[in-house]
């Protein structure tokens, strides 16, 4: 075992899918970038908005003013550069630290994706992407190499693995298979699609819509592996994700796990994308082809493989934390981020703030429009964090005011997947008595109902 | 193509020839999709353009008692005006919900109806001589409630009214003011109807875009934003200090009128549920609205009868209310309680219709459009 371990980990292989992959992946984070900026999101997002929701144990990291576009400035730049593979390891460094920099500065913008996007950079920060076709490589012949270890482009493809075969996982319940919820709110809603139009408000078509979800999901990643259905499984990809750009709003993502899942292809194909990049570009890729192999120094292949262990290990666990809290996740979303949840829910929330003086008993109803976007408002009616965190906020901001005695209450109403809105949040207790934590959050009342599954 | 992937792509093939055929099957059955060019139609030809409509014939009365009782100011003619005031601020409940089009580029609601008027204000705009009823900053120096402000608040008597628009320094400059207000009353609301019939009404009843441009969905919005913020916090919320825990009775609609704040939020909770129902302007007859697409939403999913509990509430708000005093100023003054009693009933329907109905009918709440999973 500990043999057949050494012997995979001193496989070599072509560098080729990873330098198809750094470029790719640091071309489509540069044009992310670009269009988040161009929609004007950073002002509204992360300028606008009075207050942020901050993540537990980073509420140090918040929008800086107008310094925020420099970090998305940076985060940009850093893309470009670890595009063409120059200074690629500060490249990436810089890119993995301002890009979740941004992530942490308000929860209320939580994504998969751009946890997805996190972690591939962290992983990235590891292997050494720019041996092969990059400006790196062709500045200094003593840095390029051919050939790589095999485990670093298996690690990516171990990531994208877990990506989606937990997604498909999480499609395990009763109310995505045998209610086709949330698909049967959503998918009508596309009423006026060209052709599908119609048949997207159909019940059969939820349930179809549901069910080869979820097997695609928990069946791409091994379609991928398997090389004789390869190509195949690289079809079904692509037309997955387009379907779902063209029937969710969810941006560059679709194209980004396109692209990402040319990584599990033979260096065939990849030396046929850098050729037509070197042709476009005229510059020359035979100089890269110089056979020549990377070893990592036995320090640094230690501490790599360390850090990667370390870090599969998280991810492999991580998603599965949501065991140790009692309830239902998708009521109480206790161990819902992170875990490749991806669109699975539909939740919406009101939740209407009292400010009482607890001497007087004066009281009075806060206003959610004076302090937050009506984006921030949607996000915290629904999740316990963010009711705890804003009462906080309103207590101090009333105290500004002059209040006294101030104690916070909240009467909350959530609907799930299409079940009546019911009470959500302990209305009797002063919120300020309560402080976010990874505790199970005992004032969540409870979900009438089951839904059986994972 | 090898073996594996060829027997892959039969299989999908296959799933999606069977998928087909049964499309096949099915068409012209029960399930063919919500009718929404109907839905915006109803609600275009039998309930906002009728009721602009009779909006207008009020308000051109409106304008035309004003300039009478600017002609001739005699406590009879003021209170021929003070009629057609009431008749014009009650049938501006059934329009003022419709904030799209025309009504949302020259912010009609808000020129007609920002409340409390600034008294001050107006005060030293007739002062003056001069004003510009255009600027946003004069929204609430013009309007119904400023006219209530200058036929029911100026004086204490109607004598001291019409003594004013008689013999004050100033009269010329009251009876300018005033039948400007009128005017503007009547023509912006007659500019809301004409683009209405010119050419609006097509442009909203063929705009069934599902995206956050559609009619449905843009109409949608307003109707709750205009339920929330503007029935439940305008008319009983923020008078009776919901937000602040101190009570303001000069918050109250028309509060210089003598008790027409109830007939306001009785007319404006009717215009309300009648739009849920599909109810036609000043009939008995229903078409679609939101009800029949709840119901249409509800054979899909199976899910519980929203539409029924919906209006439920409307009818318990509606039952809350026979209890309040015809006068808010009133009722605010002497037993509070009973308007945050009101407050609690208006808001279990903002519950069921921005929570429950937004998600049964797959639309989004305005909010910044970003990404989603």
């Amino acid at each position: 075992m500990v043999k057949k371990l050494s012997t995979y980990l001193n496989k070599q292989t072509e560098a080729a899918p990873l330098a198809v992959f750094r470029i790719l992946f640091g071309f489509m984070m540069f044009l992310s970038i670009v269009r988040f900026w161009l929609n004007g999101w950073i002002e509204k997002l992360y300028i606008e908005p009075n207050f942020h929701f901050s993540y537990y144990g980073f509420d140090w990291i918040k929008p800086l003013g107008n310094f925020t576009y420099l970090i998305f400035l940076l985060c940009a730049l850093a893309a470009l550069m670890v595009a063409v593979g120059y200074k690629y390891r500060v490249a990436i460094i810089v890119f993995f630290l301002s890009f979740t920099y941004i992530e942490l500065m308000d929860k209320t913008t939580y994504l998969n994706h751009y946890y997805f996007i996190s972690i591939v950079s962290f992983l990235l920060i590891f292997l050494p992407a720019n041996a092969y076709f990059s400006l790196d490589a062709f500045r200094s012949r003593e840095k390029a190499f051919q050939m790589i270890p095999r485990w670093c482009i298996d690690s990516i493809k171990a990531l994208l693995f877990v990506v989606y075969f937990y997604a498909g996982l999480a499609k395990l319940n009763s109310d995505w298979l045998l209610e086709a919820m949330p698909l049967k709110i959503w998918l009508p809603s596309n009423y006026d699609l060209p052709l599908m139009g119609n048949l997207l408000e159909q019940e059969w078509v939820h349930y179809i819509f549901s069910w080869s979800g979820m097997i695609y999901d928990l069946s791409i990643p091994f379609l991928l592996l398997y090389k004789p259905a390869r190509t195949f499984a690289f079809a079904m990809v692509v037309v997955f994700h387009l379907l779902t750009r063209i029937l969710f709003p969810i941006g560059m993502f679709p194209y980004i796990m396109i692209v990402s899942a040319l990584v599990f292809f033979d260096a065939g194909l990849h030396h046929k994308i850098l050729n037509i990049i070197a042709r476009v570009f005229s510059v020359s890729k035979n100089i890269f082809d110089n056979k020549r192999q990377l070893y990592f120094s036995s320090p640094r292949k230690q501490i790599t493989l360390s850090v990667l262990t370390v870090f599969f290990a998280i991810q492999f666990l991580f998603p599965w934390r949501y065991m140790l809290y009692p309830g239902e996740l998708f009521w109480t979303e206790e161990g819902f981020r992170f875990s490749w949840r991806v669109m699975l829910i539909e939740k919406a929330g009101y939740a209407q703030f009292k400010i009482v003086d607890g001497e007087t008993g004066n009281r009075f109803y806060v206003d959610n429009s004076d302090f937050l976007t009506p984006f921030q408002e949607k996000q915290m009616a629904t999740q316990p964090d963010f009711i705890i965190e804003y009462a906080q906020y309103l207590a101090d901001h009333f105290k500004k005011d002059g209040h006294q005695n101030i104690e916070v209450y909240v009467e909350s109403f959530v609907a799930l997947n299409g079940r009546k809105s019911a009470p959500y949040f302990n209305p009797e207790i002063n919120l300020l008595s309560l402080q976010d934590s990874f505790q199970h959050n005992k004032n969540i009342l409870p979900f009438n109902d089951t839904i059986q599954g994972l | 193509m090898t073996k594996p992937e060829k027997l892959l792509f039969i299989l999908f093939s296959a799933i999606l020839v069977i998928s087909c055929t049964t499309d096949d099957e099915e068409e012209g059955g029960p399930e063919t999709g919500f009718d929404r060019e109907a839905l915006l139609a109803n609600w275009a030809d039998n309930i906002i353009i009728p009721s602009f409509e009779n909006v207008t014939g009020a308000t051109l009365d409106l304008e035309e008692e004003t300039q009478k009782f600017t002609q001739e100011p005699t406590i009879a003619n003021l209170n021929a005006l003070r009629e057609s005031f009431k008749e014009g601020y009650i049938l501006f409940q059934t329009v003022s919900v419709f904030s799209i089009g025309k009504a949302e580029e020259i912010n009609y609601r808000a020129r007609l109806n920002t409340y409390p008027a600034d008294a001050s204000g107006i005060n030293a705009k007739i002062n003056s001589g001069e004003f510009n009823l255009e600027l946003p900053s004069s929204f609430d120096e013009q309007g119904f409630p400023a006219l209530d402000y200058l036929i029911n608040g100026l004086a204490d008597t109607d004598d001291e009214i019409v003594g004013i628009f008689n013999s004050d320094p100033n009269a010329e400059f009251y009876k300018n003011y005033l039948n400007e207000l009128s005017e503007n009353i009547n023509s912006l609301s007659r500019e809301v109807l004409i683009d209405w019939k010119s050419g609006y009404r097509d442009t909203f009843v063929s705009n069934t875009s599902s995206s956050r441009t559609g009619s449905v969905d843009r109409l949608t919005n307003e109707y709750i934003k205009y339920y929330e913020k503007f029935l439940r916090s305008g008319k009983i919320g923020i008078p009776s200090g919901i937000f602040t825990g101190n009570p303001v009775p000069e918050n109250v609609e028309a509060f210089y009128a003598d008790a027409l704040s109830k007939d306001l939020y009785l007319k404006a909770l009717e215009t309300v549920q009648n739009f849920f129902n599909g109810k036609h302007f000043n009939s008995s007859q229903n078409g679609l609205s939101f009800k029949h697409y709840l119901e249409y939403q509800n054979s899909i999913k199976g899910g519980e009868e929203l539409e029924d509990l919906i209006n439920a509430q409307f009818d318990a708000i509606r039952n809350q209310a026979t209890s309040l005093s015809p006068d808010f100023v009133q009722q605010v003054k002497s037993n509070n309680n009973m308007m945050l009693e009101a407050f609690d009933e208006l808001q279990k329907n903002v519950v069921l219709l921005k929570v429950d109905m937004m998600q049964a009918l797959s639309l989004s709440v305005d909010y910044v459009d970003s990404d989603g999973d």
